[in-house]
């Protein structure tokens, strides 16, 4: 019998089929499976708090569509979503709001920062009482975008990275040990 | 109306009254205690003063200066009224009785310069937080831990 | 087990049984930023609305007193985002008062018919948002077709899509494209023809105008108490248009109409902004032919600085008055700043205009009031 391999989409599905009379026998690792499901599955959640915000409009809008890469629906409520994107400043009053949001998540979950504000408070970084220099003060950040505001086309750049490393499969920390020799 | 009809006006019911015509429109610098009679007086006729369209302070380090734009959509001059109030104890008298947009930007100034206005029917914090210490605006704020100066 | 937020002290007063205390926001679809409404409700009836502001207070003022005079410019554009023309025209209108410069008429031109597709990109999207928020997904998707060729437009010219540093003391930084008349007059075309989408799809929709038609009602005399102004204002009968009224750059060379409404619902509301859409293609099309040659941008020296005193500047943006104070004591950079924003004024009616109405036309009320947060919070 001969092994076939299957593609959906323009996405290899991370596996072999043994084809078998009444059917087929996947043979494959559990955790590139589960991956791979998963990271052409993320819903992110609504959250722009300002000129970024009109940015990831933009994305979510019929030119630049991230409904293809898999983010089709946006949920308000956070404990329906996976990937939060701060699009935005965070202020001193914003981030108790932001941690409680990150809280409600249920894992496994993910931070996007997009734009120079989320990064590291931006142009608004001197001189200035109330904003957090950067979102990675509150909670962790897995993928940064920098500019203000990122093209939408920086952004989906940003998802599919994301993407990547959900498939690599590897947490935070591991990630942090593997690559601190490079 | 022409300034000098105006200028005559405003003597008879502010006597202490300063103008000063360098600018674009004409500032009259009055003191905080005839402001509430003033503003009742301006918003009828025959000034019709009915929209009030910037509120603010400036702190001039000895003593902080509240100005307040004003014009009129029937006849459509402008004035710009100031009163100076001392840096130690800043209370002027609040108009929100009069034009109610006074009360978010008068709640804005109170955070911001520590001015208490009178009769405010709700003066709390708008913008900041609630246990902010503090007044911001002011020249003598530091912030060591948020602030990093250039 | 996970850090949650303590509450230090609960300020909302105990009402009577059966009254229920809701927060909207700040976290929220509806609210077009972070704006936290704390609503308190008698079944579905609105009793009282206090706003939450601060969620993106970013000091913008207080920053400003160390930036010189050609720095400070691109702070205002990411205040009003969708107006970052408009705001920017007002900061170099400001600067080129107190200096004296001039301003070429190319310049002046160009600034113009830019102001103008600013006002028509935010009302596509604020046409778009409302619609979303009452339920109807299909308008948000058709205006950011006609926004993405506008922003085209921009990047052409400007470089950038959303907040541009185009417009400086004495002019505009660089000439414009060379295809930008014909990329211009292409868009008029398509929007003349699309605009009658808009109207079978959402105008002429019976559960949109059962929805508005009514709601939110602000009457002229309480238009002009709040401080309104813009397309609410209008909305409500109150003149106010600044374009009108004290013209800046080419306004007072180019025929257009102020839209005036009396009903002073979201309807109303809603028709102005069509119709001002509708104006601002008519001015468009009378300067687009005619841009005069010359030079781009005035005779400005390298280090700028106002003389002592205090300057103020009206623009209109498509919220309403957008206005900048200075008070200069001859330095480099201001002593004071004061930026006056058409949606601080615009949201402290919302609580005198919801009251008594039901939680479905709040979304409604909100809708039309086209707030954008950070333009609030500054």
């Amino acid at each position: 019998m001969e092994l076939k391999e299957k593609t959906i989409g323009n996405e290899k599905f991370p596996g072999i089929i043994h084809e078998t009379p009444g059917g087929g026998i996947v043979v494959s690792t559990f955790d590139s499976v589960i991956n791979w499901a998963r990271s052409n599955s993320l819903w992110p959640l609504s959250f722009a708090t300002s000129c970024c915000g009109i940015e990831m409009m933009s994305t979510a809008s019929a030119k630049y569509d991230f409904s293809r890469f898999g983010f089709e629906v946006a949920r308000a409520s956070p404990r329906q979503a996976d990937v939060i994107i701060i699009a935005g400043t965070i202020v001193n009053k914003m981030a108790p709001v932001l941690k409680r949001l990150y809280d409600q998540m249920a894992d496994p979950k993910y931070v996007i920062a997009m734009g120079a504000c989320a990064i590291s408070g931006g142009p608004f970084f001197y001189n200035t009482y109330s904003v957090v220099k950067g979102a990675d003060h509150i909670i962790p950040v897995d993928v940064y975008i920098p500019g203000c505001p990122p093209r939408p086309e920086a952004l989906l750049h940003a998802m599919i990275a994301l993407q990547e490393k959900i498939k690599m499969g590897m947490t935070r920390e591991q990630i942090r040990t593997e690559f601190k020799t490079l | 109306m022409t300034n000098e009809e105006i200028k005559e006006y405003i003597s008879s019911h502010a006597p202490s009254a300063i103008y000063d015509e360098t600018g674009e429109w004409l500032n009259i610098t009055i003191e905080a205690t005839e402001w509430k009679k003033l503003a009742a007086t301006i918003k009828e006729e025959p000034f019709q003063m009915d929209f009030l369209f910037c509120l603010t302070c400036i702190d001039w380090k000895t003593h902080l200066t509240m100005v307040y734009h004003l014009t009129s959509t029937i006849l459509r001059h402008q004035l710009v009224i100031k009163a100076n109030l001392n840096i130690d104890l800043p209370e002027i008298n609040t108009v929100s009785n009069v034009w109610r947009t006074a009360e978010f930007h008068e709640r804005e100034v109170f955070e911001m310069f520590g001015i208490q206005f009178l009769n405010h029917p709700d003066l709390r914090k708008l913008i900041l937080e609630d246990d902010f210490k503090g007044y911001p605006l002011r020249k003598d704020f530091e912030d060591p831990i948020n602030m990093i100066k250039l | 087990m996970y850090n949650q937020t303590e509450v230090i002290k609960d300020t909302t007063e105990l009402g009577p049984e059966g009254e229920l205390v809701i927060n909207m926001g700040p976290q929220h679809p509806a609210t077009h930023g972070v704006l936290h409404l704390v609503v308190t409700l008698n079944g579905e009836t609105i009793k009282k609305i206090e706003p939450h502001l601060g969620y993106i207070h970013r000091s913008i003022e207080k920053m400003c007193e160390s930036l010189t005079y050609r720095q400070f410019i691109y702070v205002t554009s990411r205040m009003d985002y969708l107006s970052s023309h408009i705001n920017n025209t007002a900061c170099a209108l400001l600067v080129e008062k107190g200096m004296q410069i001039e301003v070429p008429e190319r310049a002046q031109y160009i600034r113009v018919i830019l102001n103008e597709l600013t006002r028509i990109a935010s009302h596509e999207l604020w046409l778009g948002a409302m619609a979303m928020d009452l339920g109807a997904f299909t308008p948000f998707f058709y205006a950011f077709r006609e926004r993405e060729m506008i922003t085209d437009i921009m990047e052409d010219t400007c470089g950038a899509r959303l907040t541009m540093n185009y417009i400086v003391p004495g002019g505009v930084m660089y000439d414009i494209h060379p295809e930008f008349q014909t990329k211009v007059k292409a868009f008029i075309k398509q929007f003349k023809e699309k605009v009658t989408e808009y109207e079978d799809l959402v105008t002429n929709n019976i559960i949109f105008q059962s929805r508005t038609k009514g709601v939110g009602v602000l009457s002229r005399e309480d238009a002009i108490s709040f401080g309104c102004t813009g397309p609410v204002a209008r909305a409500s009968g109150v003149s106010c248009d600044i374009r009108k009224i004290a013209p800046y750059d080419v306004y007072n060379k180019v025929e257009f109409d102020e839209v005036i409404e009396t009903a002073g619902d979201s309807f109303a509301r809603y028709m102005v902004r069509i119709k001002e859409m509708n104006q601002s293609i008519r001015i468009i099309e009378q300067l687009i032919d005619s841009i005069p040659e010359g030079e781009f941008v005035g005779k400005t020296k390298n280090v700028l600085k106002l003389p002592k005193g205090e300057f103020y500047q009206r623009v209109e943006t498509a919220r309403g008055e957008f206005g900048v104070y200075i008070v200069s004591e001859g330095g480099t950079t201001p002593h004071r700043i004061k930026f006056r924003s058409p949606g601080f004024s615009n949201l402290s009616a919302l609580s005198h205009m919801a009251e008594g109405s039901k939680i479905g036309d709040l979304m409604a009320t909100m809708g039309t009031l086209d707030l954008v947060i950070p333009d609030i919070d500054r």
